[in-house]
């Protein structure tokens, strides 16, 4: 298998804090895979790396085998990574449909001048966004609300909205961070589906997730981390059975 | 462009149509012909301030690289108008690049620092550059535009040729806002790391919108010139830039609908204060400050709000009849 992601011992600092020490791991292509690890462990600092949001301290990602560090975030997003927040990153100021449509920017190419003059091909493409906008929200099952403004949603559903505006840029690796984190256990489930579907259209899948039944269900392989670095890597099974990995998670207490 | 745009634009053309019909006193048109001059700058001042989430401060300088521009290549160097016209452009969009690119790739209100320094060395050259400029007592002898068969002279002739412009300038920031460089620009207001993830070049567009609001100055400047066929640096100092930012400030960023209720505003404002000349900045600062404090949103968030407490009322009113 062809791996569409890797990282290189990768180092991140914060002034004295290392938030990232070292890590390696690879994508493979096809794949869902998920990183877990304390809050704090330095998850959402890898997702800000591999988006360019943030240089890394040392280290390397390779993207479908070129580097990506030193891209800015919109290259990067045009290479075809695409990511959620877990601190939701909605436009407020703009309707459910229009902030699916910002997602088909990097795969349009309309200009100012163009988009000004209303030009006959700008108008083609401006309803071809609107087309791909409605099918990712029908897909996210919001197409209902596609008129409200995306600021009125209920929290579960803004997380939805914020997944089918990252599938609008066609990625062909997708980052999740915290997808799940203050839904219901039914919104849980259905996002569980929603994942696994987006899998089958051939998108790879890197997930950043508290929620370990989750995790264990859906995932094809683990990355640990504990204060920035790895402690261990497999199968839902094995990491759930590495020893450090319980330590991790129940304290070494007696 | 929607049909609450459409709308607007109708009632607008509509009424600037009626307008002349009904006040023949050629004193208000010039009125209007200003308030017109004043739209174009403003309507690209809301898209950078209410769209890209920037500040200009020196839009002064623009509008005069447009009146200099066109003012020297007609009397010096044997231009016709609109050929200035179009060479005015060109300069202003060329030197608001150039102030754009370092300041607009940074995070942060690096522009506003930027435009109010460039303004105040535009203000200077023009002063000091006498045998080009004619320094602080300007130059004249501007020739008029003509279209045509058509000599630009008369207040009404100004006032179609402006407006004219005005709805042109308006249709074309309308039709961009809608669309796939519109909903960018809207984006970064909204949040620009998300922005940046949906692959928005947000430097770029931003630059963008800058160097277009820059361009709509330039053309107020050169209709500008022309109309008044003399012109002095006194016209172009801080305190213009100032009064274009505190128009589309008054009248609500959120849209450019916004920005030209602030220009009618304070366009007439002088007007209706003719006794207190003096006192002018004052008022100015006055308005300024009852809007801040009153609703910060500008006079078209104050609209929207009225509407909505009326739609309740009639809301209410229906659910009592039934
Ligand atoms: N921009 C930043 N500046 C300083 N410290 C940061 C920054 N971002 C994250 N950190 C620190 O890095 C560590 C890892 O944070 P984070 O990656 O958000 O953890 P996780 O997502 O695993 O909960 C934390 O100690 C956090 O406080
Ligand atoms: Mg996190």
């Amino acid at each position: 298998m062809e791996s569409i992601l890797e990282v290189r011992n990768l180092v991140k600092r914060f002034g004295g804090l290392v938030a990232v020490s070292d890590v390696s791991f690879r994508v493979q292509r096809g794949q869902i895979k998920a990183i877990i690890g304390p809050n704090g462990a330095g998850k959402t600092t890898i997702f800000n790396l591999i988006t360019g949001v943030d240089s890394p301290t040392a280290g390397e990602i390779r993207f479908k085998n070129s580097e990506i560090n030193g891209l800015k975030p919109h290259e990067i997003a045009a290479k075809g990574i695409s990511r959620t927040f877990q601190n939701v990153q909605l436009f407020d100021n703009m309707t459910v449909l229009e902030n699916v449509m910002v997602g088909r920017h990097p795969r349009t190419v309309s200009g100012l001048l163009s988009s000004a003059l209303r030009l006959p091909r700008t108008k083609s493409e401006e309803r071809a966004i609107h087309t791909a906008a409605m099918e990712r929200l029908n897909f996210v099952g919001l197409d209902s609300s596609s008129q409200d403004l995306a600021v009125n949603l209920p929290f579960g559903q803004q997380r939805l909205l914020e997944l089918a505006r990252a599938l609008a840029t066609d990625p062909e690796l997708l980052l999740l961070d915290e997808p799940a984190a203050g839904l219901n256990s039914f919104e849980a489930g259905l996002l569980a589906d929603l994942i696994l579907k987006i899998r089958e259209h051939g998108t790879t899948i890197l997930l950043v997730e508290h929620d370990m039944e989750l995790v264990m269900d859906i995932s094809d392989e683990i990355v640990v981390l504990n204060y920035g670095k790895k402690i261990a890597e497999g199968t839902p099974v094995e990491v759930q059975n590495d020893q450090q990995v319980i330590n991790a998670y129940l304290g070494e207490g007696p | 462009m929607g049909a609450k745009n459409r709308i607007s634009l109708g009632v607008l053309v509509g009424g600037l149509v009626l307008l002349p019909l009904f006040m023949r006193n050629p004193y208000y048109i010039g009125v209007m012909v200003f308030i017109g001059l004043y739209s174009l700058i403003t309507i690209g001042l809301s898209l950078l301030m209410g769209y890209a989430g920037q500040i200009s401060l020196g839009h002064a300088a623009f509008f005069a690289t447009g009146a200099y521009t066109s003012g020297i290549l007609t009397t010096k160097a044997g231009f016709a108008p609109v050929p200035a016209f179009f060479t005015a452009i060109l300069l202003t969009a060329c030197v608001a690049f150039l102030i754009g690119i370092p300041t607009l790739r940074l995070k942060g209100h690096y522009l506003a620092m930027a435009t109010l320094g460039f303004g105040q060395i535009v203000y200077i050259i023009l002063n000091a550059s006498v045998e080009f400029t004619g320094g602080p007592s300007g130059f004249g002898e501007i020739p008029r535009i003509q279209l045509g068969s058509i000599l630009i002279e008369s207040q009404i002739s100004r006032y179609c040729l402006v407006w004219s412009l005005v709805i042109l300038v308006l249709i074309f920031s309308l039709n961009l806002i809608n669309s796939r460089v519109g909903r960018a620009l809207r984006s970064i207001h909204g949040s620009e790391l998300a922005a940046n993830a949906m692959g928005v070049n947000t430097s770029k567009h931003k630059i963008q919108v800058f160097v277009l609001s820059a361009i709509y100055a330039s053309m107020a400047g050169s209709l500008y010139a022309h109309f008044v066929t003399f012109i002095s640096p006194s016209s172009f100092d801080l305190k213009f830039s100032i009064l274009v930012v505190t128009m589309v400030v008054v009248g609500g960023m959120s849209s450019v609908w916004g920005a030209l209720v602030g220009t009618f505003l304070l366009g007439l404002l002088p007007e209706l204060l003719r006794n207190f000349r003096d006192y002018d900045i004052l008022v100015y600062g006055f308005v300024l400050l009852l809007i801040m404090v009153f609703t910060p949103e500008g006079l078209i968030g104050l609209i929207d709000r009225l509407k909505g407490a009326q739609e309740k009322r009639s809301l209410k009113a229906q659910a009592k009849l039934s």
